[in-house]
Order: C-alpha cells, then sequence, then structure tokens
C-alpha cells in the first residue's frame, strides 16, 4: 500500500515512560481525555459557582456553611455580599465559555476523534498539540488562582466590558490583581485555542487517508474543521484586545480609557482611548464564539443521528454547507451585541440583517434533521436522547434569537434574563446536550468499556425536564424587564417574580444534582463497565475500525484506505444494514 | 422509550407556551409616543417565534412517536421531495419572515434614533456613576456650564465638576438626584458617564440606552401618563450596581413648573 509522504514524515515511536504517556503525551487521545477532563473539573466549578449565585438570589440571608472559608471577604459570615456575587458571577462565565464550551465539544472531542476518523495516526503538529493542552492548563490555574488572592476574583463579568476592566483597582474589589489575572488567564488561553486551531486544520487537509476526500469526511470532522477556522481568526483578535488591556492596566497605555473619569474620587491618569473599542474587539471574537461553543455539538449530533435513524441524513452535504455559511455570517454579526451601547445606530440595521439572516441556515439545519427522522427507525439510548433533546434545545434558544436580533426590541430586552435564557438555551445547554450525546456514544472508543445505560438515560429525562425547568422562566422574566447581573433584587417590581425565582433556583439545584448521576457513571464505567467491542453501535466511520480503546498509533502501522462516503447505511453489506468507510465491498447505491 | 420523548417533549412545549398566551409575564404600560411600536413588533415576533417553537417541537414529538424503536427490518423512508424541500421550505418561510421582521422593525429603531429632537424639546442631562444618576436643567439661561472632572466633589453636592466661581451659565444649573420632567413634551436627555459604562432604563418608556464614557450621546422621548416610574442601571458598573437607581418623576406642566421654581430657589 502507498504511503502519502506527509503521512511516512508523520511516523513516530511509541511513548515511553509513565511521564510520556500519561503527562507530557504527545498522543492526540491522551490529549483530548486532557482536556475532556479539565472541561469536566471547570464544568463542575462553574456549576457550583452558579449554585451559590441562585441560592443567594432567593435565600440572601440563609448562611451558606464553609463558604466563610473559601472566602472571608466575600461572604462574611457565610452570606455572599454583592461584590462577590459578581465575583461569582464573572467566574461562571470565564470558566464555562472558555473552559467548559471551547474545550468540551471542540478540543476534546475533536483531539480524539479528528485524527482517527480521517485515518491518521495523529495530529499533523503533536508538540503543539501538548503545547496547546498544557497553554489551556495554565490559563485555568492562573484563573483560579483569583479565588486565593486577598483581592478576589474580577467583578466586571465574562465580557469585562472597559473602562471598568481597565482602569484597576479604583473601579472596585478585585479589579486589582484579580482583573490582572483574568485578562493573562484569557491571554494565554487564546495562545493555547490558536495552536489547537493551526493543528486542527493542518491535520485535516495534510493527513487524511488515501481515499479520504474532504466529502468524505465524517460531519462532525467537517464541524470540527470549520470550528478550527473560526477559533484562528478569532482568538487572534482576542489575543491582542488582552494585551492591550493589560497595558492600559499596568503600563498606563490609554487604549480603552477615555479622559476625565472620576473613578472613586480620583481622576484617573489616562486620555485619548474608547470604551467602545473593547466592545467592537470582545464581540468581534465573542460572537464567533458562540459558534465555536455551538457549531462541534451539531456536527456529533449529526453524526449519532444518523447512526442511531440506521440512514444518511436527507443531504449531509447541505448540513455541511449550512455550518459554512453559519460560520461565514458569524463574522458580520457581533453589533447585535451593541445595539444600546451607544454605537452609531446606523451600524445597528447592518448588524440586524445579517443575524436575522443566520436564522436561514439554521432553519435549514434543523429541517434537515427533522425531516431526516421521517421514515427511520430510531435506536434509542442514552446518546440519541441527548441527540434528540439538542435539537429541541436549539430550536427553543433558536427562536428567542428572533427577538434580539431586532433593534428595536433589544431597546427593552437587552441586559434582561430573556438574554440570559437565550444563550444559555442555545450556546449553553444545546452545546453540552452535544457533549453529552458524544461521551455516552464513544466512551467505549476512548476507554474501552461502555457507559451504563440504565443511569444514561435517568441522566437525560432529569437534565432535559430540568433544563427546560431552569432556563425556560428566565425569558419570562425577561419579558417583564427583570435585569440580570443584580445580586439583589432591589427593584419595585421584583417581588410578584421572586416565586418564580424560587423555582428556577430549585430546578437548578435539582438539575445539577442529577449530574452526579452522570459523573458517577463516568467512574464506575470507567472501572467497572461492560468491556467494549470494537463497533459497538454498528457505526460506519473509521473509529469503529479499531480497537476500543485505540492503539498508541491508531490503526496499528495500518494505513485505511477510504471507499465509500461516510454514512453508508440501510444498505446490505456483509456485516448488516451498513458498509464501514475502509470497506471494499461495492455499495448497492 | 421513544413515546416518552414525544409525550414529555409535547408537555414542555405546551407549558413553555402557556405563560406567554396567557399574558402572565409583560412589561407594564407603555408610557411614550413610541413604544407601541416596539410592543407592537414583540408581540408580531412572539407570535411568529411561538408558532415556529411550536410546529418544531410538535414536529420533533411525532416523528419520534412515529420512527422510533420500530420492528427490527423495518423498510425505510425518506422525505418526500428530500433536502431540496427543506432548502427551499426555509428559504421560503424563514426568509420571508427575516425580510419582514428586518424592514418592519427597522420603523421603531428609526422613530427613536433617527428623527431628531424638536426644537423646543426640553433639555435635560443625565450623569451617571458609581452608583448613581443625577439630572441636570441648564435653568434661566437655557445653557450648560461645562463639565470640570477635576472639580467633581460630592461630599459638597458638586456632582458635576461645576465651576460657578468662574463661570456664569454653571450659576443658574439646577442640579436633581431624580428625572422630573412634564408630561407630553419632548424631552432631549444629553448623557454623560463619570466613571465607567452606566445604562438608563426605564421599562415604562420603552428607552434603554448605555452611557459611553468619552462619548457624548444623547436619547429623545416624550412621556404621555405622569407618574413615578424606576430608572435602573444595566451595565454592570461595579459591585453597587444592582442598587443603581433613580425615579422618573413625570408631572402635569404646572407641576414642573413649580418643582422648577423650587429647585432654583434652593440654588
Amino acid at each position: 500500500m502507498e504511503e502519502t509522504s506527509a503521512q511516512r514524515a508523520h511516523a513516530h515511536a511509541p511513548p515511553e515512560g509513565f511521564l510520556r504517556k500519561y503527562v507530557f503525551s504527545l498522543d492526540h487521545k491522551v490529549i483530548g481525555k486532557q482536556y475532556y477532563a479539565l472541561g469536566l473539573l471547570a464544568v463542575c466549578m462553574g456549576m457550583a459557582l452558579s449554585w451559590l449565585m441562585r441560592f443567594h438570589l432567593v435565600w440572601p440571608t440563609t448562611r451558606i456553611p464553609g463558604l466563610e472559608l473559601i472566602s472571608k471577604a466575600g461572604a462574611p459570615g457565610g452570606i455572599i455580599t454583592p461584590e462577590y456575587y459578581l465575583s461569582l458571577l464573572t467566574m461562571h462565565g470565564t470558566l464555562m465559555v472558555f473552559f467548559v464550551l471551547t474545550n468540551a465539544p471542540f478540543a476534546a472531542f475533536g483531539n480524539f476523534f479528528l485524527p482517527i476518523q480521517i485515518g491518521a495516526e495523529d495530529m499533523a503538529f503533536p508538540r503543539f498539540n501538548m503545547m496547546s493542552f498544557w497553554a489551556t492548563l495554565v490559563a485555568f490555574l492562573v484563573l483560579i488562582l483569583a479565588f486565593v488572592i486577598p483581592d478576589g476574583p474580577p467583578i466586571s463579568g465574562w465580557t469585562s466590558y472597559a473602562p471598568l476592566s481597565a482602569v484597576g483597582k479604583d473601579a472596585g474589589p478585585g479589579m486589582g490583581w484579580g482583573m490582572n489575572l483574568w485578562a493573562i488567564s484569557i491571554a494565554i488561553f487564546c495562545i493555547g485555542s490558536l495552536l489547537g486551531a493551526l493543528n486542527f486544520i493542518a491535520t485535516t487537509l495534510d493527513l487524511r487517508a488515501k481515499g479520504m476526500t474532504l466529502m468524505r469526511m465524517p460531519i462532525c470532522t467537517w464541524a470540527w474543521f470549520i470550528t478550527s477556522c473560526i477559533a484562528l481568526l478569532a482568538f487572534a483578535v482576542l489575543l491582542p484586545a488582552c494585551i492591550l488591556l493589560i497595558l492600559d492596566r499596568t503600563a498606563g497605555t490609554s487604549f480603552f480609557i477615555p479622559s476625565g473619569l472620576v473613578v472613586s474620587d480620583r481622576l484617573q491618569p489616562h486620555s485619548g482611548g474608547s470604551p467602545l473599542l473593547w466592545q467592537h474587539l470582545f464581540w468581534f471574537f465573542g460572537h464567533p464564539e458562540v459558534y465555536i461553543a455551538i457549531l462541534p455539538s451539531m456536527g456529533i449530533v449529526s453524526h449519532i443521528l444518523i447512526n442511531s435513524m440506521r440512514k444518511p441524513l436527507l443531504s449531509a452535504r447541505v448540513i455541511i454547507y449550512s455550518m459554512m455559511s453559519i460560520g461565514f455570517l458569524s463574522w458580520m454579526v457581533w453589533g447585535h451585541h451593541m445595539f444600546v451601547s451607544g454605537m452609531n445606530p446606523f451600524s445597528s440595521l447592518l448588524f440586524s440583517f445579517p443575524t436575522l439572516t443566520i436564522t436561514i441556515p439554521a432553519t435549514i439545519m434543523t429541517l434537515i434533521w427533522l425531516g431526516s427522522l421521517y421514515g427511520a427507525n430510531i435506536r434509542i439510548n442514552a446518546a440519541s436522547l441527548f441527540a434528540l433533546g439538542f435539537i429541541s434545545m436549539f430550536v427553543s434558544g433558536g427562536v428567542s434569537g428572533f427577538f434580539l436580533a431586532q433593534p428595536s426590541i433589544d431597546i427593552v430586552l437587552h441586559a434582561t434574563y430573556f438574554v440570559v435564557g437565550h444563550f444559555h438555551m442555545v450556546m449553553g445547554v444545546a452545546s453540552i446536550f452535544g457533549v453529552f450525546a458524544g461521551t455516552y456514544f464513544w466512551f467505549g472508543k476512548m476507554t474501552g468499556r461502555m457507559m451504563n445505560e440504565t443511569l444514561g438515560q435517568l441522566h437525560f429525562w432529569l437534565t432535559f425536564i430540568g433544563t427546560y425547568c431552569i432556563f425556560m422562566p428566565f425569558h419570562y422574566l425577561g419579558l417583564v424587564g427583570n435585569v440580570r447581573r443584580y445580586s439583589a433584587f432591589v427593584n419595585d417590581y421584583t417581588g410578584p417574580l421572586l416565586p418564580l425565582h424560587k423555582f428556577i433556583t430549585i430546578a437548578a439545584l435539582g438539575t445539577g444534582a442529577a449530574q452526579l448521576v452522570f459523573i458517577f457513571n463516568l467512574i464506575y464505567s470507567r472501572y467497572k463497565g461492560a468491556p467494549a467491542p470494537e463497533n459497538p453501535w454498528s457505526g460506519t466511520t473509521l473509529e469503529w475500525s479499531i480497537p476500543s480503546p485505540p492503539p498508541w498509533n491508531n490503526f496499528g502501522g495500518k494505513h485505511p484506505v477510504i471507499y465509500h462516503d461516510p454514512y453508508q447505511y440501510d444498505v446490505k453489506g456483509s456485516k448488516g444494514d451498513f458498509i464501514m468507510q475502509d470497506s471494499p465491498e461495492p455499495s448497492a447505491g | 422509550m421513544g413515546k416518552l420523548f414525544a409525550v414529555v417533549l409535547v408537555i414542555i412545549a405546551l407549558a413553555s407556551a402557556y405563560p406567554i398566551v396567557t399574558h402572565m409575564y409583560v412589561m407594564p404600560e407603555d408610557i411614550s409616543t413610541h413604544g407601541h411600536q416596539i410592543d407592537e413588533q414583540l408581540s408580531d415576533t412572539m407570535a411568529e417565534a411561538g408558532i415556529s417553537f411550536l410546529l418544531a417541537q410538535f414536529v420533533l414529538a411525532f416523528f419520534v412517536w412515529t420512527f422510533a424503536e420500530r420492528k427490527v427490518g423495518v423498510k425505510l423512508k425518506n422525505f418526500p421531495g428530500g433536502a431540496k424541500v427543506m432548502v427551499a421550505a426555509a428559504f421560503i418561510l424563514v426568509g420571508t419572515e427575516v425580510l419582514a421582521l428586518g424592514v418592519f422593525g427597522q420603523r421603531a429603531w428609526a422613530n427613536v434614533y433617527f428623527t431628531p429632537p424638536r426644537p423646543d424639546a426640553l433639555q435635560v442631562q443625565a450623569q451617571a456613576g458609581q452608583f448613581a444618576f443625577y439630572f441636570r436643567y441648564p435653568g434661566v439661561d437655557g445653557r450648560f456650564g461645562a463639565i470640570h472632572p477635576d472639580k467633581i466633589d460630592e461630599g459638597n453636592q458638586n456632582y458635576f465638576g461645576l465651576d460657578p466661581a468662574n463661570e456664569i451659565e454653571s450659576r443658574d444649573d439646577i442640579v436633581s438626584a431624580e428625572l422630573a420632567i412634564p408630561v407630553n413634551r419632548e424631552i432631549h436627555m444629553m448623557m454623560h458617564a463619570k466613571d465607567v459604562g452606566h445604562s438608563f432604563y426605564v421599562r415604562e418608556l420603552r428607552i434603554q440606552q448605555d452611557f459611553v464614557p468619552g462619548l457624548d450621546l444623547s436619547v429623545h422621548f416624550t412621556a404621555t401618563k405622569t407618574g413615578r416610574f424606576e430608572i435602573v442601571c444595566t451595565q454592570l458598573c461595579g459591585l453597587g450596581h444592582y442598587n443603581m437607581k433613580a425615579y422618573l418623576n413625570v408631572m402635569a406642566q404646572d407641576d414642573f413648573e413649580k418643582w422648577l421654581k423650587q429647585k432654583a430657589s434652593e440654588l
């Protein structure tokens, strides 16, 4: 069998020694698992923070035992102060957006499965790959260091709007070294993500096996590829933005700070900067980031749905082109976060139109998923339930985007809980449903043991109902005009809304507790789960052609040759109703 | 289990729609001249989004009910027309919806932002700082004194940094912690941020606009009902953000003039 030169150049020896195998590993599969573990740690922390916030909102005078041990100043006597509430909020958002939603669906699963699905032995640059993970881990450690320093974590939200974030400790508690750590952490995170994105792109373009044309790549590989193109451009903007912010804070520059500001009775020694510059740079990254979070899950869900339906989608090509259109349009819409920011009102109209237009590819994808279910024979298991739940969540979170895309409606809904409900459903819950689906689907391949199906389905029902109970009422609060990011409801009209807030808090505590079922399942199945066969779901793509877990070089030194489109289901093959991508037998069609 | 999914999904969809259909949670009554356009746009969008939401969830539920866990070996089918129908439907349905919302939705926006304030509108200046709003009226000379950030001295109630000793325009400027305005008269409100970003949000007025340090922004509006309404900050501005509020006091024209005189006499 002929080898391409790229593959020959990338052949490498097996890893030796504990450190090389499990810690400073160059193996994309180990790095994928490391990303997953980091995402899991971050999501547990992020969720715990949201529990504290929700608890404080509805029971502000009830002591939370032990909290004063974590922050004496932030929670004296176990009662959260207004500024500590904002610290929790900032850290929750930052952990979730960067270390969970960017890491888990993209970096974790992408690392593990992208090389395998294209028939490569490893990533194009294994050392860069290791560096991306370690940079991300350092970024995580720098961020959580803010919890233990005397200044405490920053209070300016995950969007860190200037000049609040730029003028230094005068702006309030946490805005000294806490804010510095935030900016440094995100800058390091950008470096890790840029290296990772480059690696994904190079790997996809250079290391595909013989016969693996671009259109023969599985949909999730396409999703990771498109996501890495977006990430390469988005993090390349956030990185310099963070550096400018750090300079404003530490070197006396004034990129984001205009003259004449009096903060904490002190006239600030700055002049000439623009707070809107930060917003433009941040959202130029921030909106594509939403798609960095959701596209991989769209890919994963498509991949799992096809396998569960036992027939291809109505058109995989249309799904891929829709993802590309979404990726492309994502660059033209950042201003919809800034309708009431004081930006020129004419530009609001220009940003509104492409934002509404994104609905078209998103609707096409939804209709393709829905239409493909017609006439199928859907297998129901934890993985496919989460994939179906994803479609439901994506629709629910998507329709509220219709409101916020219109500047006139945004006048009343901006900065209310409506926005919180919208983005939590579509980029938070939907994206995490993709991660859950992927976990139940691929756990056997990743670890060699299957996850417990009963616990998996129990986890699905609790999470599906629970997340709707949490996030749907957020929209109602927004429709009344309940403002977000308030640590207490001191407004005249919030009294009657308190029962709804209590309902949300109870739902959040319950749904959060239900995640223990998932964590238990992960740990239990890792050690006691049934051994995973090579191809437990009768899948067609390359990850199902190798042992579970795969050997260090994936294909045991062989180089697969690809003969088919990725999803040859509902055909008569030698093994059943499917034909593997690397099987030379002819497909009926 | 597929049937259970369908049932749960239908219940969730109906339960989600119930508070919307019964108007359990709505904005308070609009008191502005432009707000009805926003409200109409909101309710049109709610109808379109609501129907899309229910339809999609019901179709998902129906398909999972019908096509999940069927007998092994059952003959699989494809949706008649396939992907082409889906793409066409998305373009036609959503495309029209997008165009309609995009085009008609701009009227409300244009009304707020593209029409200049009337020349005889009442001039008010709002200043936002951590964590309070202050409002300033130009006094009998009709002119605001200049703001000198270095002269801001909250201890001596010089919130705007005025210099009445040297500047005649500042001497009759009236400063108030509440925004008093006359009913049925257009207000042209200049916005100044003292320290960091803030926002001005009055739900009943259907107005929300950020204060941006270093930028001279303004909004104009006309209130059509008298009463006291809450002004809240909606841009995260620091530890006291949740408690940063003031009141909009809409008065009859006579009462407003009395109020102004009273304030002027306190100077």
